[in-house]
């Protein structure tokens, strides 16, 4: 039976807190945070952060499938799915596929998956789904948008998560929608949802799945599903007949957001880090019509136990001072530039010849004289051998902060940048820099872990690299 | 393999005034720092059979120097290797004169800052996928600063202070350098309270961003004595390159400079010096931040290791210490025109040497060492050049 063999999920570090909002407008509503995206990520960065939880201890070479949905890819042509794979160090003959632009993209990345898994085309698929959408400054939608990103990993052994059933229903019903060009979303009225969409066409879909399958909603121990505020999320449990208060998973609004097209699977994931072998779960993600999905949880549950889904990042995060700080994030303001050299253009190139061994954190072990050295280079550094490598990842292992700056002269958008050379169990060091970090809390000593991030966009081109964070938890 | 100990000789330097020099060009910082020499040797320009020119980015090829200096259809070279770019122009002019292809050459350093319109340095790189850490020059250097209170277990605030006395001594110092960027005295509160510019270092911690020559002329030492009494002659000329192992290696502990141990320790066997600490008269060294200084002092053995704070508590590097260093002010308060730096260390150990120092003259130096680092710690281009009477 096919489903989820794995899940990993990812919260940015930083938390706005609606008070703020409220402080810098004089009006809405002050409760809870939001995550946001650190001036430094995007929807690949977070795609790849909830993978790496996702695909722990999992060999990369069966992966041979991703599917990445979001309605925020950094790129209108140009794959982002082959990043997220490059950065990941996935086989070259993996699939790539991106799911764009539906808030459901989630569920429908996970269903192409299950297909290709089912036909026996891919054996193990990755599904990740991750979005940054802003609403407009001021509108209720920036209030109650978050960022975060999902990862399922789908095959037909080991499945912790069964998928027993998929009903699809589209529905072209404009609720919410952002043009080509356009920053915000834009939505129309909610009474237009609530009585022609979103709470009418989704409890529906949920009543007719059970109904087929000739389950009550008693049967269903919980359902997980996005939703675009809280009033309308009670309000699809309570027509589709379950129990707010023992069955309904809690949908990440208050302290999260609404993540779009990533948020049916962090609701999920959230449901699976608390489900038992033999419960039954129902998915439901909603955006141009739904997708209802039956999961049954099996007893491979309990090994992924360890995974850093939702759980972990409710509490692995810091508040960001204010309001500007989050329109400088997203580029909503501009702020008098550093008085610095313009940033150089980027060498495809030598972007290229990066990819080579570099993307997913690849340095060399030396195999004369087994010398780990990073980056990989022709000449060993401690033997002298001549292009006798071979390839050593770095991107999942632990470092130590040998030493550090905070460079307050660099150009950047959150100054100081923390520089640092970072040292690894095992061997190897890396100079990079430091992200998601408190000031105080940098000591040299300090166990540190690898993160991609943008580095920069010039002239179109978004340039990721790894940097490194606090090991935390 | 010959030592370059007393074949060649210094007969004549010239230096600008360093600073943000708006009125002037690179080629005209080149002309005003290389009449001064040819005034200070007694020699014309047709006497310069051969030239060097150092310069990072103000200029190409040996004809910067001809087109500034109207040098017709003589050997030129333009020579470049980072912060160390002058000493090894320098050294480039002496090895052509030991090898007796030239009598008299000429050696320029320059280097043109300031046109960028904004603070700090512009480090310019080849073309790269640019993924790499933001580095500036304060921050490789402050990797240092961490990197050294870490392993000799100094706290911020020990760590601090000792920096900090380190730059109260170069601003002493700069107050009777009348070429120097910086001539104003600065008080260790000052230097503490100053803003970051990249921590540990505060603003004080980081030398100028300066305009700048300065030009030697050089002869064999067998006809010194035909041009002037006091010619200086080269006792070493050692360089060290690093191939940036640092970055590479767990075991670089950003404490110290390999290269600069290495180059010291060359240069002193060259020179026959065996106690640097006692028999050097006076340093010029590569204090490009009050942290390199500090580890400078450990590198060259003039301290051991972890004791560098203990010697700047007791004055030993002050004016009136018993191993002066910078005495001019230094890369601090004298200023960095990157291609210059060398050749500017070396202008001073030159005119202390000749009792020519003003009011900074130390009393009967014999021997002078500069000190010039090219690069970033993890692996620079050290220069360690002796010279003396």
């Amino acid at each position: 039976m096919a489903g989820i063999i794995s899940y990993g999920g990812y919260v940015p570090f930083y938390r706005l807190s609606r008070k703020e909002i409220v402080r810098a407008w004089g009006s809405g509503m002050p409760k809870g945070e939001k995550a946001v995206a650190s001036f430094d990520e995007d929807s690949i960065t977070m795609a790849v952060a909830a993978a790496q939880n996702c695909i722990k201890g999992i060999n990369k070479e069966d992966i041979e499938g991703l599917y990445f949905a979001s309605t925020t890819f950094p790129y209108a042509e140009k794959q982002s799915a082959a990043i997220v794979a490059e950065a990941l160090g996935l086989t070259a003959q993996v699939r790539t596929i991106d799911i764009s632009n539906s808030l459901r993209g989630g569920s429908l990345a996970l269903i192409t998956a299950l297909d290709a898994v089912k036909a026996g085309s891919i054996s193990k698929a990755l599904v990740i789904c991750a979005d940054t959408r802003m609403g407009y400054p001021k509108g209720a939608n920036e209030n109650t948008y978050g960022d975060g990103a999902a990862a399922l990993l789908i095959g037909d052994t080991d499945v912790a998560v069964e998928i027993d059933a998929v009903s699809s229903v589209t529905a072209d019903i404009l609720e919410t929608w952002r043009s080509f060009g356009e920053v915000f979303s834009r939505q129309s009225e909610g009474r237009f949802s609530r009585e022609v969409g979103y709470t009418k066409i989704f409890p529906k879909a949920m009543i007719q799945l059970l109904k087929e399958h000739g389950l009550a909603t008693t049967d269903i121990a919980k359902l997980a599903y996005n939703a675009p505020d809280a009033g309308q999320h009670r309000l699809v449990a309570k027509k589709a007949g379950f129990d707010l208060k023992t069955q309904v998973q809690d949908p990440l609004l208050a302290n999260i957001g609404n993540t779009g097209s990533a948020m049916a699977l962090m609701i999920l994931i959230s449901a699976l880090e608390k489900a038992k072998a033999g419960e039954k779960l129902l998915l439901g993600s909603y955006g141009d019509g739904c997708d209802v999905l039956l999961l049954q949880v099996t007893e491979n549950i309990a090994a992924l136990k360890d995974n850093r889904g939702i759980d972990f990042y409710l509490n692995c995060k810091k508040s960001m001072d204010n309001y500007m700080k989050y329109l400088l994030w997203r580029e909503l303001i501009q702020t008098e530039p550093a008085p610095r050299p313009p940033q150089p253009m980027v060498s495809p190139p030598s972007l290229e010849r990066d990819r080579q061994w570099g993307m997913a954190l690849r340095g060399f072990k030396c195999m004369e004289c087994n010398f780990i050295q990073f980056p990989a280079q022709m000449v060993c550094t401690n033997c002298g051998a001549v292009d006798k490598r071979e390839p050593y990842e770095f991107s999942s292992r632990i470092g130590k902060l040998t030493t550090f700056s905070h460079d307050n002269l660099a150009a950047a958008i959150d100054p100081p940048t923390t520089i640092c050379a970072v040292d690894f169990e095992g061997g190897g060091r890396i100079m990079c820099d430091m992200t998601d970090r408190d000031l105080e809390e940098v000591k040299a000593g300090m166990d540190v872990e690898m993160t991609f991030r943008k580095i920069q966009v010039v002239t179109g081109i978004h340039n990721y690299y790894w940097k490194c964070v606090p090991h935390r938890g | 393999m010959e030592s370059i100990k007393d074949k060649v000789s210094i007969i004549g330097m010239g230096c600008t005034r360093f600073g943000e020099r708006w009125e002037s060009s690179g080629h005209d910082l080149i002309v005003e720092a290389v009449q001064e020499a040819y005034k200070d040797a007694g020699i014309e320009q047709k006497d310069i059979q051969a030239a060097w020119v150092g310069t990072t980015g103000s200029g190409r090829t040996g004809q910067c120097l001809a087109e500034a200096l109207k040098m017709h259809y003589i050997p030129i070279t333009r020579v470049e290797n980072a912060c160390a770019t002058g000493s090894d122009a320098f050294r480039n002019a002496c090895y052509a004169v030991a090898a007796g292809v030239y009598d008299v050459v000429l050696a320029v350093g320059f280097e043109k800052l300031k046109d960028t319109g904004y603070s700090g340095l512009e480090l310019k790189n080849p073309m790269t996928s640019n993924r790499t850490q933001t580095l500036t020059a304060p921050s490789e250097f402050a990797l240092l600063g961490t990197g050294y209170f870490s392993k000799y277990g100094l706290s911020n605030e020990e760590g601090k202070l000792m920096l900090a006395k380190i730059s109260a001594k170069s601003h002493l110092n700069g107050v009777k350098s009348p070429k120097a960027h910086f001539r104003k005295a600065v008080s260790v509160e000052t230097i503490l309270n100053a803003p970051i510019i990249a921590w540990p270092l505060g603003l004080f911690d980081c030398c100028g961003v300066s305009d700048g020559a300065a030009a030697a002329i050089i002869c064999r030492s067998d006809m010194a004595k035909s041009f002037r009494d006091d010619a200086v002659k080269v006792k070493s000329l050692q360089i060290c390159v690093g191939s940036k192992s640092g970055f590479l290696r767990s075991d670089y502990g950003f404490s110290h400079v390999e290269e600069s141990f290495r180059a010291g320790k060359a240069a002193y066997k060259e020179a026959g010096i065996s106690d640097p600490f006692k028999q050097i008269s006076m340093a010029e060294v590569h204090d490009c931040f009050s942290i390199t200084e500090a580890v400078i002092m450990e590198d060259l053995q003039f301290c051991p290791r972890g004791t560098v704070k203990q010697y700047v508590d007791d004055g030993a590097f002050e004016a009136d210490g018993e191993l002066p260093v910078n005495i001019d002010g230094g890369l601090k308060c004298f200023g960095h025109p990157i291609g210059a730096s060398g050749l500017r260390m070396l202008y001073e150990v030159y005119k202390q040497l000749q009792g020519k120092a003003g009011d900074r003259q130390l009393k009967n130096p014999e021997l002078g060492l500069t000190h010039n680092l090219g690069g970033f710690p993890a692996g620079p281009t050290i220069s360690v050049i002796i010279t003396g009477n």
